[in-house]
């Protein structure tokens, strides 16, 4: 049987007659796990989020309940900050854009329970100068939930609290980083910090201790709760559990984002893709987003215990690309066929990396733009 | 990991498999500069935050392993703990010592390492060292030369930036040699408090400038120069006067307040070029005031006293010196020291006062506006040096009208006047004119406009001696420049003075004057010029603790008023 696609975060996204209005979003069941999450104990959220074995989806793959639950400073007496990197600026990333623009409410509700679940009552949405349109479709969204009750203070009746601020970045790529974000979103030049000691969870926004989660990974915890974290946790395969959206683009017949579970690279570029154009063949997929290794399709993969493996058969998720060498990062596939030259469209990804050097440390701001 | 830490709180770390002892936390690349193991860097800097942008101080790093299962220390087969080493290396300035960490500063990773980062460096620098002024003191040229490859790769385009810009009054930038370490961006924001530096475009591109309506003209600005590793910032003043290599340096004291920074007067043939911060960290660490750098120009300034005057005449030393002896063995003297003299001149004063008995002797206080950093209220160096060798028992006023009442009422004739301008402390030329004035002094004044004897001395410049800085602190400065040929050192003045009057031998130098403060004087017991640490010696204020001294807090420094609550 031919792979196909499990769309859970996705599930109403492009459906006819879907829009962004909460009115449609609660008639399809929105906010009703908010309701069930507010029922709970915040840190019994924490641990169900933890046993879901969610990692973050922004790239590098981190366990969300880990960070949550067991590193987050809770003993400082400062408050405690959401951050939603809604920076998404890798080169072949589009997940989160689908997210925001097509069923804004779905992470607006994700936060609130993350919000809640980490004992924070103000929470930033950080989205990039190039969205202005999802941060419009952003603004509007909160005001609605606001109206519903849903956003602000006394949610869904509870005596828990929460404002949501839309800051627009100014559109470098390094915003993407969560420091950099910090440090942009305080007002200064966005230049990453030093880790140690500047750990978000335990001195991030204002020197505080802050979260900081891309937007898929926040839409991902309204399932968790939704479905529990047993029932999540069957989707996919051990420590890659849930299902990713993926950005599939380049020379590929139908590029577009598809939300999957784990499935062999194989599945995803011939069952769902629709494998290469007429005549061509594959030559190197880059898998996670530009900064991430490029794969050559005909080269042989060894792992960690030795076993070989093909292209076609990495798995398609974040042990199965780390396994090849590469990084499943931020799940912004590019895929070259062999009409690309290599070296020039690798020419052009430096380029980019050229222009967005933030020019902190010499390596990079002197060397990049050197290629 | 508390078995590490034994009864002296230090941990073990091994740099090169050298075993060091430290407190934990502290910064790697001073470990290794306590064992004499240099780790180049740029930004890194201590008395500034950790930047960690110039990727020089790469080192490898290792910690002791532990099972993953079961979180067990891992061992070697000899039972010591097994060393895992990340697989790529680590800023040395951005970490700090734990238990057992192993740092390697000379494998192929590390040397690789700083000849790549060299190499970037000097990618987009314009390699011009033998016009610009840093040469010779610029640490990118030191290390390049150290560590780099001694050619280049680099065949594209170097990046055009702004050269010969003017940031502010006194400091010149040029972005084209700017390495970008951001020191003193973090030295106006952390230190000074007046972040007006900053990087503007990004990547290669990367520019400082001021921001933009701002200008970098605080008081600090030229520790900016000091701190920056190459050439990029310049000082206005020093630029292109003269190669760093044919200059020596002097130890100096910043006398224009009573925080006594420490300093190095830059001087060549006599003559002083800058004046640079020495670092001492209980009183003005690695910064001094650009005020006090502008010093030196007093030196040479025009009304800079050449020679010696008698009525107005040019005098040889012997007749001025005759002619002040004959004037202060009459009677009626009154004396007018100075919280700028050193405490030697101050002690040979204070000889000369109880030489002539009944001596009324003055100081002039002058007070102006802190800065809470290196700028304390009392501008004069050595108030308390009076206070400690007996020359006055209160502290000084702004203004001498007891004086100027007894001169008024004829009970005062005689005025032996050292380096102050009487019209400056409130007394008219018409009071002056009443009396018979000897002046020892450095320049032209209305007060040496009125003597009937000037005796041209020296300036802290050209000579040596001490101060004793709000602290307390007994601090030493050289000579570092001869002076005007017909001047004369103040202690010989002094002392000839002292000499004509009592008919008795008199010590004139400064050494043998601390021979006979440190058996006289309690306070400086055991003290001598020549063993002074360069950091200087705090003295027992406990008996001036009452003194209500006019200072409020700066870098080092709380008043006592201040520090008991």
């Amino acid at each position: 049987m031919a792979a196909q696609e499990n769309r859970i975060l996705l599930k109403n996204v492009d459906q006819p007659g879907y829009t962004v209005d909460i009115d449609c979003y609660t008639k399809h069941g929105g906010y009703e796990t908010l309701k069930k999450a507010l029922a709970m104990k915040p840190d019994e959220i924490r641990l169900e989020v933890k046993a879901s074995g969610l990692r973050g989806r922004g790239g590098a793959g981190f366990p969300c309940g880990v960070k949550w639950h067991d590193l987050v400073d809770r003993k400082s007496g400062n408050p405690i900050y959401l951050i939603c990197n809604c920076d998404e600026s890798e080169p072949g990333t589009f997940k989160d854009r689908q997210l925001v623009h097509k069923d804004p409410h779905q992470l607006i509700e994700g936060m609130i329970i993350s919000a809640y679940a980490n004992d924070v009552s103000l929470a930033f949405l950080y989205i990039r100068e190039e969205m202005p349109r999802g941060a419009q479709i952003l603004e509007e969204a909160i005001e609605e939930a606001r109206q519903k009750g849903f956003v602000g203070n006394n949610i869904a009746g509870s005596d828990f609290s929460c404002e949501i601020v839309v800051h627009r970045g100014g559109g470098a790529y390094i915003c993407g980083e969560e420091t950099g974000l910090i440090e942009s979103l305080e007002g200064k030049r966005a230049y990453p910090r030093i880790k140690p000691p500047f750990f978000p969870a335990a001195k991030g926004l204002y020197m505080c201790p802050t979260i900081v989660n891309n937007v898929e990974t926040l839409c991902n915890v309204v399932h968790i709760i939704g479905m529990g974290s047993a029932a999540y946790s069957k989707i996919g395969r051990p420590n890659n559990t849930g299902t990713r959206i993926w950005c599939v683009s380049g020379l590929v017949q139908k590029p577009g984002y598809y939300e999957i579970e784990s499935m062999t690279m194989k599945e995803l570029l011939y069952d769902i893709c629709g494998g290469p154009l007429p005549g061509r063949k594959f030559k190197a997929v880059v898998p996670g987003g530009g900064s991430m290794k490029i794969l050559d399709v005909n080269e042989t993969y060894k792992d960690r215990e030795g076993k070989e493996f093909s292209f076609d058969e990495i798995m398609v998720d974040y042990d199965g690309i780390a396994a090849a060498g590469s990084m499943s990062g931020s799940s912004g596939m590019m895929v070259m066929d062999d009409s690309v030259d290599i070296p020039e469209a690798l020419g052009n990804l430096m380029a980019f990396y050229a222009h967005e050097s933030c020019g902190q440390c010499t390596p990079c701001r002197e060397g990049s733009l050197w290629t | 990991m508390s078995e590490e830490t034994k009864d002296d709180g230090l941990i073990s770390i091994f740099i090169d498999d050298q075993e060091v002892r430290t407190k934990p936390g502290t910064n790697i690349i001073e470990v290794a500069k306590s064992i004499g193991v240099q780790i180049p860097h740029y930004c890194y800097h201590e008395k500034l935050s950790i930047s960690g942008n110039c990727r020089m101080c790469l080192v490898e790093m290792g910690l002791p392993g532990r099972d993953r299962a079961t979180g067990e220390a891992m061992l070697n087969p000899d039972g010591t703990p097994k060393i895992m080493f990340f697989p790529g290396p680590a800023i040395a300035c951005g970490t700090n010592a734990s238990p057992n960490m192993h740092i390697r500063t000379k494998t192929k990773m590390v040397t690789d390492a700083r000849e790549g980062v060299t190499e970037f460096l000097l990618a987009n620098h314009p390699l011009d060292c033998p016009i610009c002024d840093q040469a010779g003191e610029c640490t990118l040229q030191e290390q390049s030369a150290e560590h780099g490859k001694g050619y280049s790769r680099f065949i594209g385009e170097k990046n055009v930036k702004p050269k010969r810009t003017s940031l502010g009054p006194r400091v010149t930038l040029d972005d084209e040699r700017c390495v970008l370490c951001s020191r003193c961006i973090r030295f106006c924001e952390e230190v000074v408090k007046d972040d007006v530096l900053g990087f503007v475009d990004r990547g290669s591109y990367s520019t400082l400038t001021c921001y933009s309506g701002k200008k970098l003209e605080n008081n600090y600005s030229l520790n900016t120069v000091d701190l920056c590793p190459v050439g990029a910032l310049t000082s206005t003043d020093f630029r292109f006067k003269m190669r760093v290599w044919f200059l020596k340096t002097t130890q100096g004291i910043d006398a224009e307040t009573s925080v006594g920074c420490n300093t190095e007067v830059w001087s060549r043939e006599g003559k002083i070029y800058r004046i640079t911060p020495r670092q001492n960290d209980d009183v003005n660490d690695c910064w001094m005031p650009d005020s006090g750098r502008a010093l030196y120009q007093e030196v040479e300034a025009e009304n800079r006293l050449q020679t010696n005057f008698v009525d107005g005449k040019a005098a040889s030393i012997d007749i001025a010196l005759r002619e002040a002896s004959v004037l202060l063995a009459g009677n009626s003297v009154a004396i007018v020291g100075s919280g700028r003299s050193s405490v030697e001149e101050q002690y040979l004063l204070k000889e000369l006062a109880s030489a002539m008995g009944e001596v009324t002797v003055s100081l002039v206080s002058r007070i102006g506006e802190g800065d809470d950093l290196l700028i304390s209220k009392d501008r004069n160096p050595n108030v308390r040096g009076a206070l400690v060798t007996g020359l006055i028992s209160e502290l000084p006023k702004t203004e001498l009208s007891d004086l100027a009442k007894s001169i008024d009422a004829g009970s005062v004739k005689t005025v032996l006047v050292v380096n102050e301008d009487l019209t400056e402390a409130g007394l008219t030329t018409e009071q002056l004119a009443k009396v018979k004035l000897i002046v020892l002094g450095t320049h032209q004044s209305a007060t040496t406009d009125a003597a009937n004897v000037v005796l041209a001395g020296m300036s802290v410049f050209e000579k040596s001696g001490t101060f004793v800085n709000q602290q307390f602190r007994l601090q030493k400065f050289e000579k570092a420049v001869p002076g005007p040929k017909t001047a004369m050192d103040d202690l010989i003045i002094l002392a000839s003075l002292l000499a004509n009057l009592t008919n008795e031998k008199v010590v004139s130098t400064v050494d043998s004057i601390w021979d006979e403060l440190s058996s006289k004087n309690a306070l400086l017991e055991g003290l001598s010029y020549k063993s002074l640490p360069a950091s200087g010696q705090l003295l027992d204020a406990s008996s001036y603790e009452d003194l209500p001294f006019v200072e409020g807090e700066t870098l080092h420094y709380k008043p006592v008023a201040l520090a008991s609550t």
